[in-house]
């Protein structure tokens, strides 16, 4: 069972990242989600310190407000400061980790919070750490958490799904028809926050920038549609935990880190196929079918 | 001072001036985030070539280190040049996987239970205090390498970081060139992996070279300042881990350097937010100096001699009540206008630098009109914003080139032209 609770979490995790991460491949942003889930640490060290616990609303909330304070400061780096946009991604979350950092060591020796932790997250504890309604449990927490964050990644992309994909696709053109992209852009950008933080207790940062960038990637080589392409994201991303976790146990190894690497190992098979695909298609000439449709 | 404490000084100082030498290139080439993902990807060659050698001396860990980092880059090449994916994806992508199989060995190698595996733990976060003299070498040797390799290809690196186009163009191998670059950033950050961790000191390439960046405009002297900046941040990280044993040094000299940077960011001379914010408001108060003496020359246009209360002088353009009230003591002040009961007109000086303003307008009102074929109607906004630009250079050019007009378009007279004799 408890292996069961496990790979399930690591799929929600990875269709809530992977759903997230198709609109970050597409607008070029999938560095942000990076940042942000680097950039959270001061914020949950913070929350620690205030609730005493590892889990709930306070670490959640302080994380949020370090993963919003982050992409505000990107941009005031960026837009104010006249900073070109990758070193204002870079300086910004190496200093917010680096302060989470300096802060888990002041405060090592009467905390259990480690810096490892924080990278590769602890998703072999999620079965221990379970809901209870009267006697009777009925999951662990970040299964919930996951499962919640699930509904509303999917409610906001159905309410959302022209408007997130005319500005992803053709932002010049949406603004042009008075779509506001700006919105649009923070409404992302906050989910991704939300997302990167809830996922981020169970599964650590390295696992959420995997999940984020990787399924999507390996589907944005195979489809040409962006429903296809989600389709297509959330089934490599539900593969990579089931396949990472049987990895993790053969290799007796971290199970986060080796959901990562499944992941990368598809993104191999199939950008080998694509490679493949292109090689044969190039003597036939038909990469590009132009649709002569007329005016 | 002890001598570790001296040890530990000098590795951090060569390290981080080393990558921040290097890093000024990653930083113009706009690769800083690639060498993000080279930090973290060094991970995996560290544990591999601990698994081989069970041995923790940098002099092993090194060499595993770079072919890691080496691969990592000709990853993301790969995916970049031979897929759709854009470089940020294909960043994030190798940044993660390559990371995650760090982890992954690093894990296995606790499962094993190899010798003092712990210590590995240190490079994930650095550890300086671990520093040997040995590894001093290490980093004396491999900044003189990058110091040469700079000093000798100097000119090509300068030219293939500001125009690529141009420096294939004439012929160079600018591929070759770009590998060669991305090499160093490889070597420069890999020297970090044990003193600050392959985590943060994809930091120590970018901060720097940022920070240096708003200081100047040529790239020898960018070169020398990142290296300062990057050596004050190390003596000062160095320094809160001696002071206080439970700190760590990388995240100190990370968040010393990030201090300098924002400072930077913000007080630069020139580049500075807070000398642009200068310069703007110095701008916005001029142009609103001279607006209030355009429209006192064109009421005095209409009844020469007269006084005009604040009222008319806001009638046609709405100055806001604090800077107008401002612009009007200053301009008191200057003797350029003159007050009696609450009323103003131009003094004679006032006069001279009013009709200077007007004839910038109606002399390029004519400009557009006959030069540029612009309708009547549309001149006077242009000429609006560039006649407190104008400069006495450009004037004179205006003038030649009307032929020292007597009447603008709208048949108002330009005032104070003299035609040469």
């Amino acid at each position: 069972m408890n292996d069961f609770w496990i790979i399930l979490t690591g799929a929600l995790v990875a269709i809530n990242c992977g759903l997230l991460g198709v609109y970050l491949v597409l607008r070029k942003m999938t560095l942000i989600g990076d940042a942000i889930s680097h950039a959270v640490l001061p914020g949950i060290v913070l929350a620690y310190l205030v609730a005493q616990s590892r889990s709930g609303p306070v670490v959640l909330l302080g994380a949020a407000v370090f993963g919003l304070i982050t992409t505000f400061l990107i941009e005031l780096f960026h837009k104010k400061l006249k900073l070109q946009a990758d070193a204002s991604i870079g300086i910004t979350f190496t200093w917010l980790f680096a302060v989470g950092v300096i802060m888990v060591s002041a405060l090592s020796g009467n905390v259990d919070l480690d810096q490892d932790c924080v990278l590769y997250g602890e998703i072999a504890y999620v079965p221990f750490d379970l809901i209870y309604i009267g006697e009777k449990s009925v999951g662990p927490v970040a299964l919930w958490m996951q499962g919640g964050n699930l509904l509303a990644t999917a409610v906001l992309i159905f309410w959302g799904y022209r408007g997130f994909f005319i500005s992803s696709f053709d932002p010049g053109y949406a603004s042009g028809l008075g779509i506001r992209t700006g919105v649009w852009h923070y409404v992302l950008m906050g989910m991704v926050s939300l997302t990167v933080v809830m996922s981020f207790n169970a599964v650590g940062a390295i696992l959420v920038v995997a999940f984020l960038a990787v399924p999507p990637a390996a589907a944005y080589l195979l489809t040409k549609s962006l429903h296809t392409m989600m389709a297509v994201t959330v089934a490599f991303g539900v593969i990579s935990a089931a396949g990472g976790f049987y990895l993790a146990q053969w290799l007796n190894a971290s199970i986060s880190g080796s959901m990562a690497v499944m992941a990368g190992l598809l993104f191999l098979s199939v950008f080998l196929f694509s490679l493949l695909k292109r090689y044969f298609r190039k003597g036939k000439n038909s990469q590009y079918h132009l649709d002569p449709k007329p005016l | 001072m002890n001598a570790n404490l001296i040890w530990v000084l000098v590795g951090c100082i060569l390290i981080s001036t080393g990558a921040s030498v290097v890093g000024c290139f990653t930083f113009l080439r706009k690769r800083s985030l690639a060498g993000d993902a080279v930090a973290h990807a060094l991970l995996p060659g560290v544990a591999l070539s601990f698994m081989i050698f069970e041995e923790k001396s940098l002099w092993v860990l090194f060499p595993g280190a770079l072919l890691a980092g080496w691969f990592s880059l000709l990853s993301m090449e790969a995916i970049t040049r031979y897929s759709k994916i854009k470089s940020d994806t294909a960043i994030a992508i190798v940044l993660s996987v390559f990371f995650a199989a760090g982890v992954v060995l690093l894990t296995r190698i606790q499962a094993m239970g190899i010798g003092t595996q712990s210590g590995l733990d240190a490079f994930l976060f650095g550890k300086a205090a671990a520093m040997l003299p040995v590894d001093i070498y290490l980093f004396i040797i491999v900044d003189t390498l990058l110091l040469l390799v700079i000093w000798a290809w100097y000119p090509y690196f300068k030219l293939y970081t500001f125009d690529r186009a141009f420096a294939a163009s004439n012929g160079l191998p600018v591929r070759r060139i770009g590998f060669m670059l991305s090499t160093l950033t490889v070597v420069a950050i890999a020297m970090g992996i044990q003193a600050v961790g392959v985590v943060l000191m994809a930091a120590l390439v970018i901060t720097p070279a940022a920070a240096a960046r708003f200081y100047s405009r040529s790239l020898g002297r960018m070169i020398a300042l990142s290296a300062t900046i990057g050596a004050v941040g190390a003596v000062f990280g160095v320094w809160v881990s001696y002071m206080a044993p439970a700190m760590p040094t990388g995240p100190w000299i990370v968040v010393m350097l990030s201090f300098i940077a924002v400072g930077s960011f913000v007080f630069a001379p020139r580049r500075g937010l807070w000398s642009r914010y200068i310069r703007l408001r110095n701008y916005q108060l001029k142009v609103t100096d001279e607006n209030i003496l355009k429209r006192l020359f064109h009421l005095q246009e209409c009844l020469p001699g007269a006084f005009h209360s604040t009222f008319e002088i806001a009638e046609v353009r709405s100055f806001e009540a604090l800077p107008m009230q401002r612009s009007l003591a200053k301009l008191l002040q200057n003797k350029a206008i003159e007050k009696s009961t609450g009323s103003y007109r131009l003094t004679p000086e006032g006069m001279v630098s009013a009709a200077r303003v007007v004839r910038l307008h109606r002399l390029w009102e004519l400009y557009l009109n006959k030069r540029m074929n612009l309708p009547l109607d549309h001149v006077h906004h242009d000429a609006e914003t560039i006649e407190h630009i104008i400069t006495p250079e450009l004037e004179e050019a205006l003038l030649k080139d009307l032929n020292y007009p007597l009447y603008d378009p709208h048949k108002s007279v330009i005032p104070g032209v003299m035609p040469p004799i």
